[in-house]
C-alpha cells in the first residue's frame, strides 16, 4: 500500500505520457461475468437434480402417494413399496452414531485445545483427520471382519445382560444390526465432529477464559461453563455436519447393518437404510416401478437431508442470537 | 445447586466471614493500620529465560488507588497478573521471592488458586463480558465460589451494579446479553462482574485503553468510588490517568521498579532521573 501511494506520489521528470483515461480493457467485466455464471452453476445443477429425481419418481409418486412414506411393504415382486423402514433406519443409524460420536469427539476436541500438552495436540488432531482419509468400504470390511465378532461375542451378549430390561437391547443378536452400522458410523463421522469442534473452540478469545479463571473458576469449570457456551453454536454445527454426513453415508452401513425391510425396537435386529437401498437393489431392479420406487426413495432422502439441515440451521440461528462465534463454522 | 452459602476451599487462605450484603469492618485509619495488602517481597518473574520483572520490593496501601506506569513491556502487566497467579496459564514461568496478599503467600504450594482468585478480582484491558445475560455475567463469580445462596443473589447483583455505577442503565434489560452493551458499559459490567466475587483487591489491566475518553472518565470516577471499599491496582500506560486516579504510584522500567512514592510526589518532584524522563515524556 505504502509502495503504492509512494510510487504514484513521486514526481517523475522522466515520465512518459500520461494514460488515457479511457477504459482499456474489459478484463473485470470478463471475469465477473464467468464467475456469475460459475456461481449460478451450483444452483442450477441443484434444480436439475430435483428436477431428475421427482420424474424418476414420477411412476411411484403416481401410485403410491404419500403412503409410501407411511407404509412398510417392499416387494418388487407384486410391485408394492413402502419407505417407512428404509427412513426409519436411516434416521436410527444415524441418531446412534452421533449419540455415541459427539461426547466422544466433544472429549477430544475439548482435551485438545484446553488441557493436552503443545506438544501433542497438533499430532493428535491430525491423527484423527486421518480417519476421515479412510474409504467407506475399509471400514465396512473392517466392520464385517474385526467390528461384529467382537459385537456379537462379548459387547452385544454383555448390553443385552445390563440393559436387557430395555427394549433397544432385547432379542436374538445376529451380528449384521442397527448398533453395529450405527458405531461404524460414528467412528466415521467421529473426525468432523471433532475437527470442526476443535476449530471452534479454539476460536473462543483467550479473554474469555482469562476472565472465568479470574473470577476463580477451575479449568473445567471454565471449560464448561464458559468456553464451550461460547462455542455452543459452533458446536451445534458440528454436529449437523456429523448427522449430514451420517444420513448419507452407503457403503459401510450397507455392509454391516443387515439389509432387511424391517421395523424392530430392538438394536441388535437388522435393519436397512435409504441410501443403502437405493445401492443395493438399483442395479438388480428390472421392472420400472422398482425403479421408480427407488428414485422416489432418492427423493426422500434428499427431502430429509434437506430437511434436518435448514431445521439445524435455524436452531444456529437463534442460538447464535447474541452471543459469541455464531454460524462460521458451518 | 445448593442452597446453603458454603465457601468452597478454604484451605491456605483464611477467608474473612462474610456474611451476606453486610457491611464491612470500619476502615481503621491509616495510623493503625497493620501490614499492608499487598507486600511483594524481593519478587522476580521469568518466561522460560527471560526475565521479566527482577526484586521487585514493595508494598501496597489497603483501601487507596495504587498505579503501576512504565514503557511498554517494562513488566507491569505481568507483575498485575502475578498478583491472582494468571500467568501460571503460561508454560515456563518461573519466579523468585513472594508477594503477599492479606498477610497470605500467593505462590505458596498450599495456596488454593480459586480462593486466591475470589479475593484478588481482575479488569482486563478490553471488556469481556461473557456471552450471557447481564445478570448472569455478575452472578458467575458468586454462584461458582457459592458465596450467597441463590435467594440472595438478585440483591447481590444489584448491589454490584450499583457499586459500579451501572444499575440505572441496564436495570430493565438484565435478561439482555452481556455482550449488546457499548464499550464502556461493558467495562463497568466487567468491573460489577469483578465485584460479584466480593474480593478485596481489584486488579486493573490499562482498564480504560479501549474506551473513549467519556467513558474513561466514567471508570475513573468509579475508582474513585471504589477505593472506600477496596484495595485497587491499576496498570495504565496514561500517565495523566495515574496522576488522576491513583494515590500512589509506581514507576516500572524494564522489569525494575525504579519509584514508589505517593502519587504527588512522583508527579512533581521525582526522585530518580528516569521517572522524571519519563513522566515529562522524554522516552517510553
Amino acid at each position: 500500500m505504502t509502495a503504492l501511494s509512494e510510487r504514484e506520489l513521486t514526481p517523475d521528470a522522466a515520465a512518459p505520457a500520461k494514460p488515457s483515461l479511457e477504459r482499456g480493457s474489459y478484463s473485470d467485466q470478463i471475469f465477473k461475468g464467468l464467475l456469475t455464471l460459475a456461481a449460478l452453476a451450483i444452483p442450477l445443477l441443484l434444480c436439475f437434480l430435483v428436477y431428475e429425481l421427482w420424474s424418476g419418481a414420477r411412476l411411484a409418486i403416481g401410485k403410491f402417494g404419500f403412503d409410501f412414506v407411511t407404509t412398510s411393504t417392499w416387494d418388487p415382486v407384486t410391485e408394492e413399496f413402502g419407505a417407512f423402514p428404509l427412513i426409519f433406519g436411516t434416521l436410527i443409524s444415524s441418531l446412534v452414531a452421533l449419540v455415541i460420536a459427539v461426547p466422544l469427539s466433544l472429549g477430544v476436541a475439548i482435551y485438545l485445545t484446553e488441557f493436552a500438552p503443545k506438544a501433542i495436540r497438533q499430532p493428535v488432531a491430525f491423527l484423527l483427520s486421518l480417519l476421515a482419509a479412510i474409504p467407506s468400504v475399509v471400514y465396512g470390511l473392517w466392520g464385517i471382519f474385526v467390528l461384529i465378532p467382537i459385537l456379537r461375542k462379548s459387547v452385544f451378549p454383555l448390553l443385552r445382560d445390563v440393559f436387557g430390561f430395555l427394549p433397544l437391547f432385547q432379542g436374538a443378536i445376529y451380528g449384521p444390526s442397527m448398533l453395529a452400522a450405527g458405531i461404524i458410523l460414528s467412528i466415521m463421522v467421529m473426525p468432523y465432529v471433532m475437527s470442526v469442534s476443535r476449530e471452534v473452540l479454539m476460536a473462543v478469545p483467550n479473554t474469555q477464559r482469562e476472565a472465568s479463571l479470574a473470577l476463580g473458576a477451575t479449568r473445567w469449570e471454565a471449560v464448561i461453563t464458559t468456553v464451550v457456551p461460547y462455542a455452543r453454536s459452533g458446536i451445534i454445527g458440528a454436529v449437523i455436519l456429523g448427522l449430514g454426513r451420517a444420513l448419507g453415508e452407503t457403503m459401510a452401513v450397507t455392509m454391516l447393518i443387515g439389509n432387511r425391510h424391517e421395523i424392530a425396537a430392538s438394536l441388535f435386529a437388522p435393519g436397512y437404510t435409504m441410501a443403502a437401498a437405493i445401492a443395493n437393489e438399483f442395479s438388480e431392479a428390472v421392472g420400472d416401478m422398482h425403479l421408480s420406487a427407488l428414485a422416489y426413495v432418492a427423493f426422500v432422502l434428499f427431502v430429509v437431508t434437506v430437511v434436518v439441515n435448514a431445521g439445524a440451521r435455524l436452531l444456529i440461528w437463534r442460538v447464535a442470537r447474541g452471543s459469541g462465534i455464531g454460524s462460521k463454522a458451518l | 445447586m445448593t442452597t446453603t452459602a458454603t465457601p468452597r476451599a478454604q484451605q491456605g487462605f483464611v477467608p474473612t466471614p462474610r456474611a451476606t450484603l453486610t457491611p464491612r469492618a470500619p476502615v481503621p485509619a491509616p495510623t493503625q493500620r497493620g501490614a499492608p495488602a499487598i507486600d511483594v517481597r524481593d519478587f522476580g518473574f521469568a518466561y522460560g529465560k527471560r526475565e521479566v520483572l527482577k526484586n521487585l520490593s514493595f508494598s501496597i496501601e489497603r483501601k487507596a488507588v495504587t498505579a503501576i506506569i512504565g514503557p511498554s513491556g517494562c513488566g507491569k502487566s505481568t507483575f498485575l497478573r502475578s498478583i491472582n497467579r494468571l500467568n501460571d496459564l503460561i508454560p515456563g514461568v518461573k519466579h523468585r521471592g513472594d508477594i503477599l496478599v492479606e498477610g497470605t503467600s500467593v505462590f505458596a504450594p498450599s495456596t488454593d488458586l480459586v480462593a486466591l482468585r475470589q479475593r484478588v478480582g481482575m479488569v482486563f484491558q478490553r471488556p469481556n463480558p461473557f456471552p450471557k445475560k447481564i445478570f448472569d455475567n455478575v452472578a458467575y463469580g458468586p454462584t461458582l465460589n457459592r458465596l450467597v445462596t441463590r435467594r440472595d443473589l438478585p440483591d447481590l447483583v444489584e448491589r454490584c451494579l450499583r457499586q459500579a455505577a451501572l444499575w440505572d442503565e441496564v436495570k430493565d434489560r438484565l435478561e439482555e446479553s452481556g455482550t449488546g452493551l457499548s464499550g464502556g458499559q461493558q467495562q463497568r459490567l466487567c468491573i460489577a462482574r469483578a465485584l460479584g466475587n466480593q474480593p478485596e483487591v481489584l486488579l486493573m489491566d490499562e482498564p480504560c485503553s479501549a474506551l473513549d475518553p467519556i467513558a474513561t472518565q466514567r471508570v475513573e470516577e468509579l475508582m474513585f468510588e471504589l477505593k472506600k471499599d477496596y484495595t485497587i491496582v491499576i496498570v495504565t500506560h496514561n500517565m495523566q490517568q495515574a496522576a488522576r486516579v491513583s494515590d500512589y504510584t509506581g514507576f516500572f522500567d524494564r522489569g525494575e521498579l525504579i519509584e514508589f512514592d505517593e502519587t504527588e510526589r512522583i508527579f512533581t518532584k521525582p526522585k530518580h532521573e528516569r521517572t522524571e524522563a519519563y513522566i515529562t515524556g522524554r522516552f517510553g
